[in-house]
């Protein structure tokens, strides 16, 4: 195996591009090492972006935060902008491993490894994020759901890798929660989880929203129908009966060694209705 | 296939070894240069046995690639104690009998240590949710806990 | 009086919370474990496994892997000396298959190579032609008689009819008459109880390196929890000379029963025999959860009778437990412990071992104990509720104590449960308010420990400073425990001691590191052979002043005259005795060997509060309190370190340790992501409460307390939850998608 660490983004994209056999970007490493030890994956050439120039840092811009792709949640947890700004985002991606691995785990690692269980995603895919993708011809933008298409599969060609991630502007008396269910308090993949965003206006009803869940499918689901619950509502009753409902219904879960589809389409409920509760109250909304 | 060669700080010590590139830090700590005070548990990330800090942020070593620490600080639990005295970590541990089989106990310490440097007034629900990425099957983590919060009270000079 | 029988002291060191010896190698990284040694022109070994549950291996072709430059030896089972029989030859075919691999993870050949990368690309080049056989991995089906069998011609003589040939022991235990105790009975309830196995999940893996010389002469050092054990096992599937091969025992990073037997150091050997050099043989997690010895699995029936004031009128089970591929014999401890807390006129309790296609299981902590007293205590606990009475009063009634025919067959010596069911009754944690979805359990546990052969030696330095040499790895502080005996017994400071463990060349016979013999056993002999040496410094003494050997009394670090003699001579320090030795008579050792028996039961009461989210089934821990009968602790800190940790192990099989096996018989969770054993933020503080009731069999009255902590968890937890959510669970581990849909059901 072959082992790069180049300075820009541009070599890094042709070193990607050029490489015979399989090539694969090297972030944080908390998935890609524990895959390699397990004999699933045995790359002829590792790209580690983490001395690429600028690709450590948060960066303000047009109103959001740009997020560098080798960014580790224990420096983004430390970044007070983005935490007050994006508090689900930043619940969501410090859930993920230990102390020991928030030191390495990087979003996008999260993002392009394309588990259904990732936990930063359902709440960026919520927050409206946009990754930037360099490549062999240049850079481009695209809304980040749209990487993740298959379990251990995304939809970035050869040479392109995720160079950072914009969590955008948001709007007064809006914020975001995430919650996720695991049989311990910590160390545990999600059972399920679900990425709440929402707006209020100044009368408290909720005027936009965004809700997204994870393990529930192959990939996160982005669901309107929940949405469209909350929308126009004060997060009354029957809103969150709606957004449950709405949620249980969107869920194409399965039996597994973590969970059951029962406890699945339950729980994923259950999580949307608090964690809407949890964003509903951020954002300004009554206790 | 040629090997690496990389040069890093180990404890303070300019250290040079030759490696495969996907060589672990943990293997390399461990089978070449014979620093086996950070343990293998699982390889996976799981256990915190291999903790180390590299560049002054805890991480597992397991999970670091040899390769990736040209140029940066490492610190294990054989730099700890200073000498032949006792951290104050090190000593709390022996005091309050916070280690039975002592196998966790090297990446405990590395952990701890990285955590009261963050936060010399940890509450002990910090500390346990700090820690939950080392794992010990023998204690029960009870006098873990108490020895972590008593030598950071020691620290503080409380 | 016998010399190791109880005699009530005062105690000067006994009792306080010195420094282990070995703390300070263990806190700066210097102590070295399993994996940690390294000798020159050490190869690497690693072992290929089978993926398949069950299947005959057709033909194995190492022809290529022994080809690729760098390596140095490839082997299969085929290659042992066919001379082992019997159970060893069971545990060599749990090292390395004969013919068939009999589980997920059964190893069909290994390799030794220059670096682990060689060794690697090797196992790649190994060919197996395997013809996949039916397969079974749980008790339901194994028992069935049309099931699969995992080995042929393995049924037990005593099985009864029904059952399968998987069915290899059938026992049972009891008195009295079952129907007239269960006519006398208000309410009886039956159930049935299921426990998944689990893993011992210590944190360092299983390792060795092993350097076998051309002489046949071998050298190994190893983590195990008894390297006589070691020793004498690869030797017989060798076919060596006992006294040639050397272990050393490495420090143990934990084995809690798992690093009793052996599970690579044969191969170890093996390949190190045919390539000439030292081999380190190191397990991967997912090789420990695979081919080590996880604990049985469980389906248990309980019948249990009671009448309406709590007086319990006969107590019935049947206990299934499955203990993988080859024959086990848990179901004795299990069926044997699981009424020994009570009382009884009518009692029976059989136990069945099955087959799976699983890896032999090992001992874990209190083997098959927990399990069965889930049950039995679950059940009991169901009464107390259907009869509106507090469950600690009923246990109270019903409780063994000294002079009780146990439900095993023994009478009862002096024992403390009563003390301990009262002590917990008064304590805080009995009587403090609960919340809203919180529940209260309770639940009794019994242990047998052991005894077992033991060699110890301590000899007297010329400067007056104490070797003490053991042979039992130092899992917990043992060190420290055995220096302040002799110290206690010498009357000398603990720090003049020092403790080691030494390998098997350098003394008599240990039995492993099970059965929480050590303090006791170890202990006994470590007071008896300072006892030697005393007498023996005392005849030194009183070949110095000229006087009658029995007219000198040993006290505090002195030899004093007696008698007729009494403050005749200045008493003498053990520092003069010790310098003068070479002229009175040569070096001083004490030592002493025995077949310790005496070691006296044990038992714990645990309480236990949790709290359910009714929403998602998931389950916290508050609060926890362990009561534990330790005899004498000797330091009480590690007494209680066993109390937690037991505690605690227990607590991640009732809620959520378990193997899973898939439909194709393959582990699914064969990793510490999935096998999901208490992180620290999972648990609040542990309480203990250290009660001392002295066994009447050790000087000092010291009981075994490895082991009693994990037996009461499963049913506290369970109790309590049945007292939270209002439905009695029968299953564990008590998992979130298990506990909601209890909920659910209950509506
Ligand atoms: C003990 C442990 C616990 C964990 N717990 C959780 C958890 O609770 N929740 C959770 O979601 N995950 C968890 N994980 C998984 C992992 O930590 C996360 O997915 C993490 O965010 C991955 O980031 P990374 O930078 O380490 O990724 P890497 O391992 O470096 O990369 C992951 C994958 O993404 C690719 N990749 C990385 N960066 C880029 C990029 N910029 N552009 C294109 N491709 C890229 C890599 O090639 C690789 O295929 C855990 C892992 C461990 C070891
Ligand atoms: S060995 Fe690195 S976390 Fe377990
Ligand atoms: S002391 Fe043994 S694992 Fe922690």
């Amino acid at each position: 195996m072959q082992y790069a660490a180049p300075e820009t983004g541009q070599q890094a994209a042709q070193l990607l591009a050029e490489g015979t056999g399989i090539s694969r970007v090297l972030a944080g490493g908390t998935d890609i090492l524990v895959q390699m030890k397990a004999g699933m994956i045995e790359p002829d050439l590792l790209v580690d972006i983490k001395n690429i120039k600028g690709i450590r840092d948060i960066t303000p811009e047009d109103g959001g935060f740009r997020i560098g792709a080798a960014v580790s949640g224990a420096e983004l947890n430390e970044h007070a902008g983005v935490c007050a700004m994006w508090p689900g985002v930043a619940e969501a991606f410090d859930l993920i491993g230990s102390t020991q691995v928030q030191g390495r785990c990087t979003l996008a690692g999260n993002l392009c490894n394309a588990s259904p269980a990732a936990d930063s995603v359902p709440a960026i895919v919520a927050a409206g994020a946009i990754a930037r993708i360099t490549g062999p011809n240049g850079d481009r933008d695209c809304p980040v759901g749209d990487i993740p298409i298959a379990p251990g599969k995304t939809s970035l060609a050869k040479g392109e890798f995720v160079s950072s991630i914009l969590l955008p502007a948001r709007p007064a008396n809006a914020s975001d929660a995430y919650l996720r269910f695991i049989p311990r308090t910590e160390m545990d993949i999600a059972v399920c989880s679900v990425g709440v965003s929402l707006t209020l206006d100044a009368s408290g009803i909720c005027t936009h929203a965004r809700v997204a869940l994870g393990a529930v499918a192959p990939t996160v689901l982005l669901v309107e129908d929940a949405a469209n619950a909350l929308i126009g509502s004060k997060l009354d009753d029957a809103a969150l009966a709606a957004l449950g409902a709405a949620c249980t219904a969107a869920c194409k879960p399965i039996n597994d060694k973590r969970g059951t589809i029962a406890f699945r389409e339950d729980v994923t409920a259950v999580l949307a209705k608090r964690a809407a509760g949890i964003a509903q109250q951020r954002a300004g909304g009554p206790l | 296939m040629s090997k690496l060669h990389i040069t890093t700080s180990i404890n303070g010590d300019q250290t040079e070894f030759l490696c495969n590139s996907d060589e672990s830090l943990l293997d390399v700590l461990r089978d070449r240069l014979h620093l086996t005070g950070a343990k293998e548990g699982c390889g996976s990330g799981d256990c915190g046995a291999c903790s180390v800090t590299l560049n002054g942020r805890l991480v597992c070593s397991c999970l670091v690639l040899a390769a990736e620490t040209e140029g940066a600080e490492i610190a294990t639990i054989e730099g700890m104690a200073d000498g032949e005295k006792l951290h104050p970590l090190q000593r709390k541990f022996l005091e309050h009998a916070a280690l039975q089989c002592g196998v966790c106990t090297p990446g405990i310490l590395v952990a701890a240590k990285a955590l009261l440097e963050k936060n010399p007034d940890p509450t002990e629900t910090e500390l346990r949710y700090w820690l939950a990425g080392n794992l010990c099957r023998c204690t029960g983590y009870d006098k873990i806990i108490n020895a972590v919060m008593d030598a950071a009270a020691e620290m503080r000079g409380a | 009086m016998a010399l190791d029988e109880y005699q009530k002291r005062d105690f000067k060191i006994i009792g306080t919370t010195p420094v282990r010896p070995d703390g300070v190698d263990k806190v700066t990284g210097r102590a070295q474990y399993g994996a940690d040694f390294y000798l020159p022109g050490m190869l690497v070994g690693k072992m290929l496994r089978s993926p398949h549950a069950h299947a005959r291996i057709k033909s194995i072709d190492v022809s290529a892997a022994k080809a690729l430059p760098g390596v140095k030896a490839v082997v299969t089972g085929a290659d042992f000396p066919a001379t082992a029989k019997g159970d060893t030859l069971d545990v060599q075919e749990h090292c390395l298959a004969n013919g068939v691999a009999l589980y997920d993870g059964h190893a069909v050949a290994a390799v030794a190579a220059v670096d682990a990368n060689v060794a690697k690309q090797a196992l790649k080049l190994i060919k197996v032609d395997y013809e996949i056989l039916p397969h079974v991995t749980n008790i339901e089906d194994a028992i069935k008689p049309d099931a699969p069998i995992v080995q042929a011609g393995r049924r037990g003589r005593h099985v009864p009819e029904g059952y399968s040939d998987n069915c290899t022991g059938w026992c049972e235990f009891g008195h009295g008459d079952l129907e007239a105790g269960f006519a006398k009975a208000d309410k009886i309830i039956t159930r049935t109880f299921k426990t998944s196995s689990t893993h011992q999940g210590y944190i360092e893996p299983n390792a060795c390196l092993a350097n076998m010389g051309a002489d046949g002469r071998a050298d190994m050092w190893c983590c195990t929890q008894g390297h006589f054990q070691v020793r004498n096992l690869c030797a017989q599937i060798m076919d060596m000379d006992q006294s040639a091969l050397r272990v050393t025992a490495s420090e143990i990073g934990g084995g809690f029963g798992g690093k009793t037997t052996v599970f690579i150091e044969p191969v170890a050997l093996l390949l190190s025999q045919k390539a000439g050099l030292p081999v380190k043989l190191v397990m991967t997690r997912d090789e420990v959860f695979k081919a080590s010895g996880p604990t049985v699995a469980s389906m248990t029936d309980v019948r249990i009778g009671m009448t309406n004031d709590g007086k319990i009128t006969a107590g019935d089970a049947l206990i299934r437990y499955e203990g993988g591929a080859w024959p086990n014999s848990t179901i004795f401890p299990g069926a044997q412990s699981a009424f020994a807390s009570y009382d009884l006129e009518a009692v029976r309790a059989q136990g069945l071992n099955t087959l799976t296609n699983r890896p032999l299981q090992a001992a874990y902590r209190a083997p098959g104990a927990p399990q069965s007293t889930y049950a039995v205590e679950a059940v009991v606990d169901e009464l107390c509720e259907v009869l509106g009475l507090d469950p600690i009063d009923v246990r109270l009634k019903n409780a063994a104590q000294k002079g009780t025919k146990s439900s095993y067959g023994p009478t009862y010596d002096d024992i403390g449960l009563i003390q301990l069911l009262e002590a917990a009754k008064a304590h805080p944690h009995y009587s403090a308010p609960l919340g809203p979805n919180q529940g209260r359990g309770i639940s009794n546990g019994f242990w047998f420990n052991f005894g077992g052969e033991t060699s110890v030696s301590l000899a007297l330095n010329f400067d007056g400073t104490i070797t003490l040499v053991e042979g039992n790895p130092d899992i917990g502080g043992s060190r420290a425990a055995m220096s302040m005996m002799a110290a206690e017994e010498l009357g000398i400071a603990y720090e003049k001691v020092r403790t080691i463990v030494a390998d098997t060349a350098s003394l008599g016979h240990n039995e492993v590191t099970h059965g929480s013999r050590v303090t006791f056993a170890v202990g006994l002999a470590t007071i008896k052979a300072a006892r030697a040496a005393k007498a023996e410094m005392c005849r030194r003494a009183a070949k110095i002043w000229g006087i009658d050997a029995d007219a000198v009394v040993w006290e505090d670090g002195f030899a004093k005259p007696a008698g007729a003699n009494a403050g005749e001579h200045d008493p003498m320090p053990i520092e003069k005795i010790a310098a003068d030795s070479p002229r009175t008579g040569g070096p001083i050792v004490g030592h002493h060997e025995v077949t310790a028996d005496g070691a006296g039961v044990s038992f714990g009461v645990h309480i236990c509060d949790i709290e359910v989210d009714p929403e998602t089934g998931f389950t916290k821990v508050l609060r926890y309190t362990v009561l534990q009968d330790a005899g004498k602790a000797i330091h009480p800190d590690y007494v209680e370190g066993q109390m937690q940790g037991g505690a605690v192990q227990g607590i991640g099989w009732a809620l959520n340790e378990e193997y899973i096996y898939g439909e194709d018989g393959r582990l699914q969770n064969a990793g510490f992501l999935d096998y999901r054993i208490p992180v620290a933020s999972d648990l609040p503080k542990i309480d203990t409460v250290i009660l001392e009731i002295p066994n009447p069999g050790h000087p000092y009255g010291v009981r075994g307390v490895g082991e009693t902590g994990i037996v009461p968890p499963l049913a506290a937890i369970s109790n309590a939850m049945s007292r939270t959510i209002g439905v009695r669970m029968a299953e564990l581990p008590m998992s979130p998608p298990r506990v909601l849909k209890a909920i659910k059901e209950k509506g």
